[in-house]
């Protein structure tokens, strides 16, 4: 079985957002860049299916659609533990853009089960793996948050509106991932870090798609009114005003 | 020209969610001076179909069919495809719960639809379209245009009010296009019951860090039941497991808007604000009075949970 993780590149979680000129992008001055934190815990549950063996996984790669910059958050996928990786050197245009072109690097190298975030922290689209799906023609099953395989066969634990659901999947599918599939993400060892330099990131020139969406202007979120403190001694205060000033109770 | 609106069922009812859908896909619709169809999918008797025509729906298309007992994404965004492109529609309106997320991106790639994800607004414009949605996490917001002839939008849960316009709904019973199989098994499903579910609730309780000890819980549960409320926590609680995994809200967790969010003993992490940060009231208490929790809270106290929760009851239980 042959395992391929999407990744995305992303502004650490911690990052004060700023915009550029115009707000038409972010400003990226200072940004600390890193693997979108679904997809890196994608990449560890890939590693460790990879890791047993009664999984009968051959090989983990990563992919990402990116310019020459987003190198270094590649190189950090290689180091955590993936084999190979692809990168599409191009700058994402949309959702839609980014799925067209990956699905052409899957069209070349078929793959048997294909992880993806089920959102990035920058865009918050949960768009990408579903596309992908159909453009391949394969299943998708959304808001994974377990898998197994056992005997060949595949078996994934999805979450719904108030509960669970596990899954069988025929491959090739889309498994679009979130909290749950691994514990903690897998942290890069010396070792692997070393590794990673000597692995192969195989580029793609991208396709000619046209994105159907674009993002006119960003805003900031509107400031919340400052905060009123009610008495720790009355507390049946904030009830007051929860009924009577914010009518929410 | 029509805007279709896809509601779910639960066990053949719907809930405020499928009312919030079909009010904003009326509001899109008044806005193109068009009008909307509700499609349903599986087995909704005709008196909850009807329910839909209090908040707009002149048109109800009911699909019932075996072959779609079980979500496989496969299969329904076939089907729904099919009936986008028999009735002509414009705008295809989904939840973004975990049933939109997994129809929406298929749908738009079977249609060559762009996709507004998440929205908490009317579109800005109709013409070009423009939608206001959520980005990094709730730390920005971005105008996007969608330049497709057909264009889909996924409505953020608990973002938009419930417009009630007396009417009378015409309810279709109509067949599968074509036939459509999917490809998934469902093996098994566990229901949570009984619960008030934490993305549904109006209001939600959740402890933090600062609760110091999952024994420490009893009076905040009872503050969730006094105020009809779910409980909810932040990951550091769920990691330890003094929680459980599906309480967990925060970026890597659920993402809830409810009325009223009341953390205690939340210190309020970037990472834990961007879970809860479309709550419409945000509470705080607290021991540590420069917690960055009381920059996003409109109401505080700086005090001691297990001393300020308990007199919370007792005034709830007085009024």
């Amino acid at each position: 079985m042959k395992i391929l993780v999407c990744i995305s590149n992303v502004p650490d979680t911690t990052t004060k957002i700023r915009f550029s000129e115009g707000n038409t992008s972010i400003d990226t001055a200072g940004v600390q860049w890193v693997i979108n934190p679904w997809d890196e815990l994608s990449l560890t549950r890939a590693l460790e299916l990879k890791d047993n063996s009664s999984a009968g996984v051959k090989s983990v790669t990563v992919v990402h659609v990116g310019p020459a910059s987003s190198e270094p958050t590649i190189r950090k996928a290689l180091a955590i533990g993936a084999d190979d990786a692809v990168r599409v050197n191009a700058e994402s245009k949309d959702a839609y853009y980014v799925a067209a072109q990956i699905a052409e690097v899957v069209k070349k190298e078929q793959y048997d089960m294909i992880l993806c975030g089920i959102e990035s922290s920058d865009y918050n689209g949960s768009l990408v793996g579903g596309m992908l799906a159909e453009f391949l023609g394969i299943p998708s099953v959304s808001s994974v948050s377990g898998i197994s395989v056992e005997g060949g066969d595949t078996v994934l634990t999805r979450e719904i509106d108030g509960g669970k659901e596990v899954v069988k999947v025929p491959a090739p599918f889309v498994a679009v991932v979130q909290k749950g599939i691994a514990k903690e993400p897998r942290i890069a060892a010396m070792r692997g870090i070393m590794m990673a330099r000597t692995k192969q990131i195989r580029l793609y020139e991208p396709l000619s798609v046209d994105p159907l969406t674009a993002v006119t202007v960003f805003e900031k979120p509107e400031p919340r009114a400052a905060c009123k403190f009610v008495d720790p001694e009355h507390p049946e205060q904030l009830i007051d005003l929860l009924q009577n000033e914010a009518k929410v109770i | 020209m029509s805007v279709l609106v896809y509601v779910e069922n639960w066990d053949g009812k719907f809930k405020k969610l499928s009312f919030e859908l079909v009010s904003f896909a009326s509001e899109t619709a008044k806005m193109m001076n068009s009008s909307v169809i509700v499609l349903s999918i599986g087995k909704v008797e005709d008196s909850e179909l009807k329910k839909l025509g209090d908040y707009g729906a002149g048109r109800v298309l009911a699909l019932e069919n075996e072959l779609l007992a079980t979500l496989d994404s496969q299969a329904y965004s076939n089907a729904i495809a099919e009936i986008v492109l028999k009735t002509g529609s414009k705008v295809v309106i989904l939840s973004n719960n975990n049933t939109g997320k997994a129809l929406a991106p298929r749908l738009s790639v079977r249609l060559k639809a762009g996709v507004g994800s998440g929205v908490s607004k009317l579109p800005l414009s109709t013409d070009p379209f423009v939608v206001y949605k959520r980005t990094y996490s709730g730390n920005a917001f971005a105008r996007v245009e969608i330049r497709s002839p057909v264009k889909i939008l996924t409505l953020a849960q608990n973002t938009f009010h419930l417009t009630e316009t007396p009417g009378n709904a015409v309810i279709e019973k109509i067949e599968l296009p074509e036939e459509i199989t999917g490809s998934t098994k469902v093996l098994d499903t566990k229901k949570q019951s009984g619960k008030i579910l934490l993305t549904d609730a109006d209001i939600v309780v959740s402890g933090g860090r600062g609760m110091k000890s999952p024994d420490n819980w009893g009076p905040l549960l009872e503050l969730a039941d006094a105020l009809g409320g779910a409980t909810a926590c932040s990951r550091p609680v769920s990691d330890e497991g003094w929680r459980p995994h599906e309480e967990h809200t925060g970026q890597t967790g659920k993402i809830i808007a409810p009325n009223l969010y009341l953390a205690v003993g939340i210190s309020g992490a970037t990472q834990h604000l961007a879970g809860v940060s479309s709550s419409k009231y945000i509470v705080a208490i607290n021991t540590d009075k420069d917690a960055p929790i009381f920059e996003a809270a409109q109401y505080g106290i700086v005090g001691d949970a297990m001393k300020v929760l308990p007199k919370l009851v007792d005034a709830l239980k007085k009024r």
